[in-house]
């Protein structure tokens, strides 16, 4: 899977959580929590989301690796080519 | 024969306006049935019945605007339904009739005599068997406008889909109304005292951090969730905070239903009860939260959940303040506050270590209660949080 294709899927997700979220003025490098007004339970929604869609079951302590769009890239896209590591 | 009437869902709600009718004439119905949903200040509601028995006539028709109280279907062989939730006919009665109809805003055309408009007998027909208010049609294509029997139809078929913006877009004007209206009162009418308290979380952090360790994304718990069920059982400890302050009195509530605050994304709030909040698990509260969350969002909340709260409980998260003393709704007597989960010096033993705190707010009815049941309360909530196994 490509970046690009993960940071779509990501940009999807978070679409279902927060309906009303402009998705296209969204950097790569903004807190995707504040940008799109994301609180705590908005965000454990987010991470079910990826572990269903994605099979990546991110542990809780990873949780602030994935605050920005760019860091959660770089994150599914290694735990996606080492599947073992994150496949929960 | 008995009278199901629209529900006051909420001390902020006035009137509401009939988008869908989910039964018919003929109908029956049984106590805790979904049959109509409500459009209101907090979005669409799916309004229960808590009768029992067969639907005979259905009064007001898709698309009015009525008042708090007004009679919205007969209900036959209604007698020996069961009871309503405990909070229910209580905030009805704040609002007697008359003070509603003398506040409520100006009716829409639906009050209007009916000879005046321009609808043709067969349409007519039509349109009441169809339980569609005919005043709804604006745009009629007959002679000087007049409503024929097509505009029925195209209307009908339409009616659906021309609500379905209204249901889902939350007027947040609107909302923001109700909420200064339901806090006005509560600042004029209820004399608030105050007290926060510093509870360490060490302990309830560690455990929450290897419960979720185990645990796939779906079955984690958020730090609320032990706040939530800390704050339902030090309500046993503390029953004069858990109920409803009406007529001149307090009445206290056998049951816990926490209404938990859940803020809606572009401003608003609102606080749907976790019924039986004390007795859930963690896992069901978490789910009843994850469920809540979604709904409120959609605007998709029962009646049931805004008129049964006996108590709000408002956890702010992790980027919320560090503090939060909330405003009581009335006719609840308190509110209990949880603000973000800081990590800050803290003295154990002579020894200062760094500990995550969280510092929990009450803001009570002096008329009820006082400081000192009050400091009770936030001190079991403390104690609470520090045996987090057994919560």
């Amino acid at each position: 899977m490509t970046d690009a294709e993960i940071r779509a899927i990501v940009l999807e997700l978070i679409g279902d959580i927060a309906p009303e979220a402009d998705l296209a003025s969204a950097r790569d490098e903004d807190d995707i929590r504040e940008i799109f007004d994301l609180d705590s339970m908005d965000f454990a929604n987010l991470v079910v989301a990826i572990h269903d869609r994605l099979g990546v079951n991110i542990p809780e302590a990873h949780y602030n690796q994935l605050f920005t769009l760019e860091c959660a890239i770089a994150y599914l896209h290694d735990a996606l080519t080492q599947p073992k590591q994150n496949d929960g | 024969m008995s009278a199901f009437k629209m529900p006051a869902l909420g001390a902020d709600m006035e009137a509401g306006t009939l988008v869908e009718w989910l039964v018919k004439p003929g109908d029956r119905v049984k106590s805790g049935d979904v049959v109509a949903v409500v459009e209101t200040q907090k979005g669409a509601i799916e309004v229960e019945i808590f009768l029992e028995g067969v639907v005979s006539n259905i009064l007001v028709p898709v698309g009015a605007r009525v008042p708090v109280g007004t009679v919205l279907a007969q209900i036959e062989g209604a007698e020996g339904a069961a009871p309503p939730p405990p909070l229910e006919p209580a905030a009805a009665a704040l609002k007697p009739a008359p003070q509603v109809l003398a506040q409520a805003p100006p009716m829409p055309a639906i009050t209007a005599p009916s000879s005046r408009l321009k609808i043709t007998p067969a349409a007519r027909r039509r349109a009441t068997a169809l339980s569609l208010d005919p005043t709804m049609i604006v745009k009629g294509t007959g002679v000087e406008g007049s409503i024929r029997l097509a505009d029925v139809e195209t209307y009908a078929s339409g009616a659906k889909l021309a609500r379905c913006p209204a249901k889902i877009g939350l007027d947040l004007s609107q909302m923001r109304q109700a909420i200064a209206a339901a806090m006005s009162r509560s600042k004029r009418e209820i004399p608030h005292y105050y007290l926060t308290e510093t509870v360490d979380l060490h302990a309830a952090s560690t455990w929450i951090e290897r419960y979720n360790a185990e645990k796939t994304p779906v079955e984690r718990i958020l730090p609320a969730v032990l706040f939530l069920k800390a704050a339902a059982l030090a309500l046993r400890e503390q029953p004069h905070l858990n109920g409803a302050y009406e007529n001149g009195a307090f009445i206290p509530s056998s049951s816990i239903h926490i209404g938990w605050a859940i803020s809606l994304r572009g401003g608003g709030l609102i606080a749907p009860a976790i019924r039986d909040t004390d007795r859930k698990s963690l896992a069901e509260l978490m789910a009843a939260m994850r469920d809540l969350v979604e709904r409120a969002r959609r605007g998709n909340l029962r009646s049931s959940e805004l008129t049964s709260p006996t108590i709000t409980v408002t956890s702010v998260g992790d980027r919320g303040a560090e503090s939060v003393t909330g405003v009581i709704y009335p006719p609840q007597v308190a509110i209990v506050g949880f603000g973000r989960v800081v990590a800050r010096p803290w003295v154990v033993d002579g020894r200062i270590e760094s500990h995550p705190l969280v510092t929990v707010s009450l803001a009570a009815d002096h008329r009820v209660t006082d400081g000192h049941i009050g400091g009770l309360y936030l001190a079991a909530v403390g104690r609470l949080l520090q045996e987090p196994d057994k919560l």
